[in-house]
Formats: structure tokens, sequence, C-alpha cells
């Protein structure tokens, strides 16, 4: 598998640390319900089948976290985006 | 007696080699295979099978074999399970049976036969229940003895592999027809194709049939091909390689067999290459695998398939026996019939289980006398060490003729195995009599043989189509070529898999000796699916996976359930498709060159100084300095302690990380990712910090200076540096993105030496002249710019050992030198070096948690840090560490011990229980982390975790180790052990 680092181009799966779901957005620390939503942005994962959005870091390379369209299924690579341009 | 040998496509008679197989010397010629050679010598039986321990032959002339399994070489290059039929001849070749006692003539085993009906599919679940203890003790031992196939040697490999990397544009798998016509063409439109094929020859099919091409012998077109290729600078051929395994975005893994045609690799020379190929697109041409027939004594050595004694017959000029009987349910037995009664060998009958045969192969036969029997079966085969007859069912009755080999021949498989790596679901084919690939990537195309295109023509047809479908995608011109006219020659099957009525043993996995009647009662037991009958039966389980064989029992079960062999489906493979070497897959990476090494600057002082080093994640820490008179460890040791506690020592510290962290909003950002507050922090002032993974449980401790006003500089364990690393980056660009700050590691930039000890300002004050170093210039967790000998380097009063400190940095190339200049300055002051032993007993004496109380699963109140958590701020952990499970007072936190009787050792890992009950898991209340002997109080110490330990001080607990027969009590206490006030520290 290939991801297309938006620094350093095409790079080969090893050069990435995979680390998972993107979509998830860190929760207000001081919000009333805090405690139940840090549980669950801690503990709860989809695990879907097919298109799937996720978080990725080029250890091996630029150290970018990426946020990178996979399909679970296939493997296929669709949008590679920096993280930091990724936001709510 | 060695057969008057032929001439054959793959071979030079003129050039003999002599080899030997179980002690016997005998001699092939260049260009054969083990297999072809002791064919050639009229050597029937190769082994004996797995389970029955029945005589066994060679079966096919390919990586398919079942049975031919036999251990090559000798001594520490021995190597079992080795397959005959791909072992490339050399002179001095010795070859060993396997899987026989005491000879392979001999086997006293083969009483497994007359104890088969205990043998049979699932033995291993429903026999050797009981009593249970019989199986460790007798069952086991006895069937591993009887069972198994060849030995390894137990010796350390004394080759070498190595891993290369390619790219292509095109990847051809199989250099058949198929894939020397697809590589042919895309190698003339200059586009960069790597050829890469398992045999020592190019040409597969081409070397083995008698087919014409252009009106020439195949082969020759074969040659005129390879030759044009090598002359292409683009193209790069790999013989002797076999793809195993197709991954992701057109990655392939490949074996060379770099050496192992020579009796040894050549000084310098690797045996074997591990090739990873990343392609832009693939062609898998990997050709076709011929199916035999299930019936009685289908394994008796002598039966063959078809393909085979073709190919022994053309590519090796080897009559694999004086007369071969055929028997068919395709075409292709025809063929061998013909080729045979072409080459004078006699064929005392040529059975075809289907009644309706193309009229003009009836009509051939006839003309070549050929004893033909249209709608017959072999029901049984007979001959216990070698083929000596068969009994053939007619319409006419039963006959038992007399035979010395049997081509076999139940149509063709597509060899499946890369196609199915990414998911692709064979499909079975009505036209081809076949599982044929189902759906592969859109870079991967399967073409040949491999797709169901079994004829020459449409193979052909089949690699050129591919070929230029590639050259499309790829938009390269079509270059000029002459489309090679061959036979079309297609193979009409009609499958036959199991012969009713057949008496003897009917096999269809020889390799584990799996019979129909294993299948019959898998599909009365239940195991109906495939891959229930794969694993109840073992079928395809074996080295070989049931390549040439193993349908034959999926399309049984298929014909029991009444489905047919689309309904059932068949296995998909993984890789390897090939067996591969552990050696080649580590390549280089082994022993010292497992993974990497990280040296400290002091290492080759270290070194010189005889000090044993230990592990650190990739570093190598200097254990302790033994001196003259030391003999054990723990001298050394304590020494070190007590010199520091009294003197001075220096030790190395530089393995810690170091993170430079810069930026505006460096101390805010700080702040988020440590419990405790780092924005408030004054310029030139270090803190202690503690960080939290988001769940709320400790991730890692060090401390963080403040160099300047927008420079800080966070240390971290040696252990968790590059998972800290990519903790700060993931919470500075996916969560905080909005702060102006940046990091870098710079651990391996600096050197850093920690001087401890009440002399330490007296030390450092002789190499830093010019520096103050007083309370008032340099307090207690302060830290300064440094110039020595005009070098810039940083100073930090840091302590780990309790004692008054000083850690000293500089840039790592000055390393060296600055570490030799510091023992000098401490020897001078009655100081020494010390280790990471003595910087670890000191770190326990002072309470610090380390690795082992940093493990993952304890949270800052438990370790007793609770304090520093900020209730001002946000940080990384706040929200899931106020969890009041996270606050039980009854978790195990972390407290000190000493044993009562102030000698029982207290070991790490050690069971906390209460006194007075029995050790069992059920009053398991806690456990020792780290332990130590301290030479400063001169009794055994340890940390420990332990159900509301810090309410249980002054109390008494019981140290129970079972493993080691610890069992000690000891008192409660806190767990700072030396001077609990922190006086030290300030002097």
């Amino acid at each position: 598998m290939r991801l297309t680092c938006p620094f350093c181009g095409p790079r080969d799966l090893r050069e990435f640390t995979y680390r998972g779901d993107a979509t998830l957005r860190r929760p207000d620390p001081d919000a009333a319900n805090a405690a139940s939503a840090f549980a669950d942005y801690v503990y709860l994962r989809a695990n879907p089948r097919g298109p799937h959005r996720e978080h990725w870091y080029h250890a091996a390379g630029c150290r970018a976290w990426l946020v990178v369209e996979r399909d679970t299924a296939t493997h296929a690579i669709g949008r590679v985006a920096l993280a930091r341009n990724d936001q709510p | 007696m060695p057969r008057q040998r032929r001439p054959g496509t793959g071979i030079d008679p003129a050039q003999k080699l002599d080899f030997q197989f179980d002690g016997l010397p005998l001699q092939g010629v260049a260009g054969d295979t083990l297999a072809a050679a002791l064919l050639a010598n009229g050597v029937r039986v190769v082994g004996r099978s797995f389970k029955y321990h029945r005589a066994r032959g060679i079966v096919t002339a390919g990586p398919e074999e079942p049975n031919a399994l036999v251990e090559l070489r000798e001594g520490a290059r021995l190597e079992p399970n080795t397959k005959a039929t791909t072992v490339e001849l050399f002179d001095g070749l010795s070859a060993r049976s396997q899987n026989r006692w005491p000879s392979l003539g001999l086997d006293l085993m083969a009483v497994n036969q007359l104890a088969s009906p205990l043998l049979a599919a699932g033995f291993y679940y429903k026999t050797f229940m009981w009593p249970r203890h019989f199986w460790e003790k007798l069952y086991e031992p006895a069937i591993r003895r009887a069972a198994g196939l060849g030995r390894a040697s137990g010796l350390p490999d004394p080759d070498s592999y190595e891993k290369c990397y390619a790219h292509a544009d095109l990847l051809v798998v199989g250099a058949g027809p198929a894939g020397l016509i697809a590589a042919l063409l895309a190698a003339r439109s200059g586009a960069r194709v790597i050829l890469a094929e398992e045999d020592f020859l190019l040409g597969g099919r081409l070397l083995a049939e008698a087919f014409l091409i252009d009106d020439a012998p195949a082969h020759l077109w074969a040659r005129r091909v390879e030759a044009e290729l090598e002359t292409l600078p683009n193209v790069r051929i790999l013989k002797r390689t076999a793809v195993f395994g197709a991954y992701d975005d057109g990655t392939f893994g490949a074996i060379e067999k770099v050496a192992d045609h020579l009796p040894e690799p050549e000084p310098g020379q690797v045996r074997q290459r591990y090739w990873q190929i990343v392609a832009a697109r693939a062609v898998l041409a990997t050709g076709g695998i011929e199916r035999g027939i299930a019936f009685g004594g289908n394994d008796r050595p002598g039966v063959m398939l078809a393909s085979a004694v073709r190919t022994y017959l053309h590519r090796f000029g080897v009559a694999a026996a004086s007369r071969i009987a055929v028997f068919t349910s395709s075409d292709d037995g025809w063929k061998t019939a013909f080729d045979l009664a072409a080459a004078g060998i006699e064929v005392p009958f040529l059975a075809d289980a289907r009644a309706d045969v193309a009229a003009d192969l009836v009509e051939r036969g006839r003309r070549l006398g050929l004893r033909v029997e249209l709608g017959a079966r072999v029901e049984d085969a007979t001959g216990a060490t070698g083929l000596n007859g068969a009994y053939l069912r007619s319409a006419r009755g039963t006959t038992w003729l007399p035979i010395e080999a049997l081509a076999v021949s139940g149509g063709w498989n597509s060899n499946l195995g890369l196609s199915t790596h990414l998911g692709g679901k064979p499909e079975w084919s009505e036209t081809a009599a076949a599982f044929l690939p189902g759906k592969t990537p859109s870079w991967m195309r399967v073409a040949g043989a491999a797709a169901g295109a079994f004829g020459l023509g449409e193979a052909f047809r089949g690699g050129v189509e591919a070929a230029l479908a590639v050259l499309g995608e790829l938009e390269r011109r079509v270059p000029a070529f002459d489309m090679p006219i061959a036979s079309d020659d297609p193979a009409r099957t009609t499958p036959l898999w199991r012969v009713e009525g057949a008496s003897g043993k009917a096999f269809v996995d020889l390799q584990h000796d799996v019979t129909v009647k294993d299948v019959e009662l898998a599909h009365r037991e239940g195991f109906k699916a495939v891959e229930h009958l794969k694993r109840y039966t073992t079928l395809g389980m074996a080295t070989d996976q049931g390549k040439s064989m193993a349908i034959l029992g999926q399309a049984i079960m298929a014909d029991l359930e009444k489905v047919g062999p689309a309904g059932l489906g068949t296995t998909r493979a993984r890789p390897p498709q090939v067996p591969v070497a552990i050696g080649a897959l580590a390549g280089r990476h082994r022993g010292r060159q497992f993974r990497p090494t990280r040296l400290t600057a002091s290492h080759d002082w270290a070194a010189a100084a005889a000090a044993p080093f230990m592990d650190a994640g990739l570093w190598k820490r200097a254990q302790y300095f033994a001196r003259p008179g030391e003999t054990n460890w723990r001298q050394a040791v304590d020494r070190e302690v007590l010199t520091v506690r009294a003197h001075v020592g220096v030790a190395d510290v530089s393995t810690l990380g170091k993170i430079a962290v810069l930026g505006p909003d460096a101390g805010i950002f700080l702040d988020k990712v440590y419990v405790n507050g780092f924005s408030g922090l004054a310029v030139g002032k270090v803190r202690y910090g503690l960080m939290l993974r988001e769940d709320g449980f400790v991730m890692d401790d060090g401390t963080a200076a403040r160099l300047g006003d927008t420079d800080y500089l966070v240390s971290t364990t040696t252990a968790n540096a590059a998972n800290v690393m990519m903790h700060l980056e993931y919470c500075h660009q996916v969560l905080w993105p909005q702060l102006d700050v940046r990091m870098a590691s710079v651990t391996e930039q600096w050197a850093q030496f920690a001087v401890a000890g009440p002399k330490a300002r007296a030390l450092l004050s002789g190499i830093l002249p010019s520096t103050p170093l007083e309370n008032g210039d340099l307090p207690h967790m302060g830290c300064r710019p440094i110039e020595i000998g005009g070098v810039r380097g940083r100073l930090f009063r840091l302590s780990f050992s309790g004692e008054l400190a000083f850690e000293l940095a500089v840039p790592a190339r000055f390393g060296a030198a600055l570490w030799r200049s510091l023992v000098h300055a401490a020897e001078t002051l009655g100081g020494s070096a010390y280790g990471s032993e003595a910087l670890g007993v000191m770190r326990i004496e002072k309470g610090h948690v380390g690795g082992a109380e940093l493990n993952g699963r304890t949270t800052a109140f438990d370790l007793g840090l609770g304090r520093l958590l900020s209730r001002k701020k946000d940080f990384i952990g706040r929200v899931m560490a106020a969890r009041p499970a996270l606050n039980d007072l009854h978790r195990m936190r972390l407290v000190g011990l000493v044993p009562l009787d102030g000698r029982a050792k207290l070991p790490v890992g050690a069971h906390l229980v209460p006194e007075g009950e029995r050790p069992a898991a059920s009053v398991d209340q806690g456990y020792v982390t780290s332990a130590a002997y301290s030479p400063t109080l001169g009794h055994p110490i340890a940390l420990a975790l332990l159900s509301g330990g810090p309410e249980r001080l002054g109390q008494t607990i019981r140290v129970v180790d079972p493993l080691r027969d610890g069992d000690a009590l000891a008192r409660i206490v806190a767990p700072v052990f030396v001077d609990p006030e922190g006086s030290r520290v300030l002097a």
C-alpha cells in the first residue's frame, strides 16, 4: 500500500504509523456532559466496512499527521490531506 | 539401472553430474532436476507418506509436487522438505529420502496402514482423549515421531541473504508462452519490464511438449525470445525467482534462489534474495497444474500426472518407465500416449473415462496401434513398492494388466495462487472444467493457462491481449510483432474426480494422506463447507498446499452435497505461494544487525572499561564499571552508589529523549500536554512534568526546561521518546493547529552527563571555572547556557539520585571528550563513573517512578503524583483522570517495602498477599515493581503497587514469588527511602 503525502509524494506504507478514526473531535472539556463525551471519544469506534477517514503519521518522513480516505475493504486510497487543514 | 538418455530440450547429455541419493552414487546430466535424474536412474520410491508410511514416487515435474520431498545437503546446510522436482542438479549433490525408518525399502512404520481406521479424518480430535495425562507422555511423542516429514538441522544458517527492491511498469509472473509474449510486447514498447520465472529455464510448457511454433520446435521460439529480451536494457529477467505474494498497489514479494543450484554459495554470494517489486501493472501467467483422479492405489510409485510424463520425456529426455499406460478423462492424456508412442515407448493401454471422445483422437490412436478403451476406468493400481499393474474396468469387464507406470490426467487446474491474495474469489468454469481467477484489482491481469486458456494458441492470444491492454493504459505505442503460428490444441475435459468401486485407498491429498473415505466421513459428520473439510481432514494443508489434488476432495464433497463444484467453491490461497525461508525474509537483519544500535558518546570509553551493556530501546547503556578485585556485579554497583552519596559520580544520561519545543505558544502548548503548568515557568528554570494519555492514565514523565522566552526543552524517558514525539505532533497538528509552535527531536544532537554527589559543585567548578554555581546563581531546578572550551552547552541543576547534582549537555560530537575530562575530575575527588545499575538503585532509594511504574496501567493518583494535576486549566487526560474509579483509595498504589528481617530479597514481580492468607489470585493485593539492595541503608528495598497502599504504612504484608521460591514478610513504608526531606539536593 502507498500513501501520497502532500509534502513527500507517494510513499510506502512502512513510512507511516496508523492511528485511527479521523472524524472524532476532542469534546469540550468544560461542557456539562464532558465525562460521557470523553468516554465516547476515547473508547467508541465504529469500525466501518468501506470508506473511512483515518489519521496516519508520516513517522519516517516529514512527521505530518494526515487525514487519509481509505476503503477498509479494498485498501483503495482516496484523498490525503494535512490534518492541520482538516478542522471543523 | 540408468535408462538410455534421449535428447531433451533442457539438458546437455554430454555434461555428466555425479550425485548421491540415500548414499547411492548416481549420475545425471546438466539441466536435470533431481527428480529427472532419479527417474533416469530408475529410482521409483523416493519417500514414505506422512501418515500411513506408504512408498511414494515422483508424481509431477514442478513445484506442485506432493511426494518427492527430500533432505538436501548435510550439516548446517541441511534443508528438509525440498521438492526433488524443482531442485536443480549439481555435481556432488547429496539428498536423502524422508520419513522412513529404518530404510526406504523396509519401513516398519508402514504398519500404520493396518491401524488406518484409527487414523481417519479428525482422529486427533476423537482418539487419544483419555486418559488425559497419556497425551503428553505417550501419544504426542509417539505421533510426532511417527508422523512429521523432514528434520531441520538445528544449526545456525551459515548462508547470507539480502533484500532488494525493484520497480517496473509491468511485472510478468511466469515465462511460459503467455508470459513470454506479454513480456516481449511490453519490452519492445520500451516499458520497464520484470519477467520472473520460478524455473531455471524460460519457456514453461514450451520445453515440455512436442509443440511446433512457426513450424519449428517450440523451445527454439522461447530461446529466441529470451535472447531478444536479454538485449533490451529496459528488461530484467529474474530466473529461479518465485513470486510468492501479491499485495496492495502492485507490490509483490519474490524469492530469487541465487545459489541454491550450487554446492554452496561462492564467497560473498548470497544464497537467496528477497525481492520486493512494485509494478504499475502485472500480468500473471502462472500456468496450469494438471490434476489426478482418485482411484484405488493412485499413490503407488509409478502413478504420475500425464503432463509430467511428457515433461520428463521432452525436456529431460527421460522415459518415466518402459511400459506406461494412460488413464484420462481429458484430451491431455491422449497427447501423452501419442508422444510416448512416437518415442517408441510401449503404451499398454489408453483408458478414457469418457465414452464420447473426438473422432480424430480415436483414429490417431488406432493408427498408432494403441489399445484404446473408451468409457473405461482404472479401479485399482497394484504394487506396494512400485507399480506392477492395474485393474482396468471396461464394458467387457475388469482385467488386470501389467504396467510399470500410469500417466493420469483428470484435466487441468488454473494456477490460481497469486490471483486470490487480494481477495479474488475463484469461479468455476464449465467450459474449462476448472476454477478460474475471479475479480482481480484493475492493475492485475491473468493470462494463458492461469486464466483457463489451456491450449497453446489461446495462451498466446491471452498473453497478447493482456500486453496490449497494459500498453494502452500506460499510453505506450504498440510495437511490431508476429503472432506465433501454433496449433490451437484445445484440451477438452469431462471431469472425473473419483472411480467408484475402487477397493484400495484412493487419495485426494498425497502429502497428508487424505483419502476419499476421509472426505465421506467429513461429509457424514457435517464438515461440509470447503474450509471445514480442509481443517477436519487436513486436505490441502501440507507443503504442496494441495495444488494438484485438493480439488478432487472438494469436488467429491460437492457431489455428495449434490451442488457441483460451483456450488461448494474452492479455498482461497494466502501468501506465501511457495515456501519461503525465514532467513530470506530476515535478510541482513540477524544477530547484531537485527536492529539498529544507538551508541552514546561515552560508549567507547565504557567498552574500554569492560562495562557490560544493557539494551534500553535501541540504545546500549553501560551497566557498571567493575574495578580489579570486584568479582560480583553487586560489589561494583554498591561501590558506585556509595561513591555518589559520599563523594561524586558521573553518568551518561544522553539516552533520555530530548525534544525542542519552540515558538510563541510553546508554553501554552506544554500546558495542554502536561498535567502541570509550564507557561508560567521562568526562563532559566526546569520543572518536573507528567503527561497523561487522553484516557487518564500516565503516558510518560520527564522535565521541561525553559531555555528562553519561546524556547523549551522537553525530556522523556528513554523508551518513550519516539511515542512522546508522535503524541506531541498529534496534539499540535490535529488538536491545536492554531498554536504557533514547532518541535524537533534533538536526542542525538546532545550528549548529556549527570554529575551527582556532595562534591558535584567542586568537580564542576574545575571544569567550568567562570560559571557561578552557588545556590544563589543556579538553584535546584535551574538551568543556564554555558561555554566550555569554546563550545556552547547547557547546564541544568537536576537530580535523579537525590544528591546535589547537575546535568551538563554539549553537542554530541564533543561528548566523548567532555566525558573523559569529567571522569578524570571525578577520580581526583575520590569519585568515579557510575552506570545504569547504580542510577537505578538510587532512583529506587529516592522513590522516583520509572518504566516499571509507568506501565500504562497506572494513574497519577496511583503513583502519588495526583497533586500535580492542575485545576486551573485543561490538559490531555484531565476529564478521564477524574473518573471516580480511577481515584478509588483501594486501587493499587505506590508504596515502599522493606523486609522485616532486613535480609530477604523482594523480587520484582512478586505478589503481595495479606499475612496469614494462603497465597492465591483471589487474595492478591498487588505486586513488586522495582527492587534493589540499598547499599546506603544496608538492606533490600522495593517499590510496589499495593491496594490502598498509602493508607497501610507500617503494616506487614507477605511478598510471595512462587516462580523463584520467594516468600518473605515486609513492612509497608513510604516510597522514599533516602533523605525523605529532600535536603541534599539543595546543598
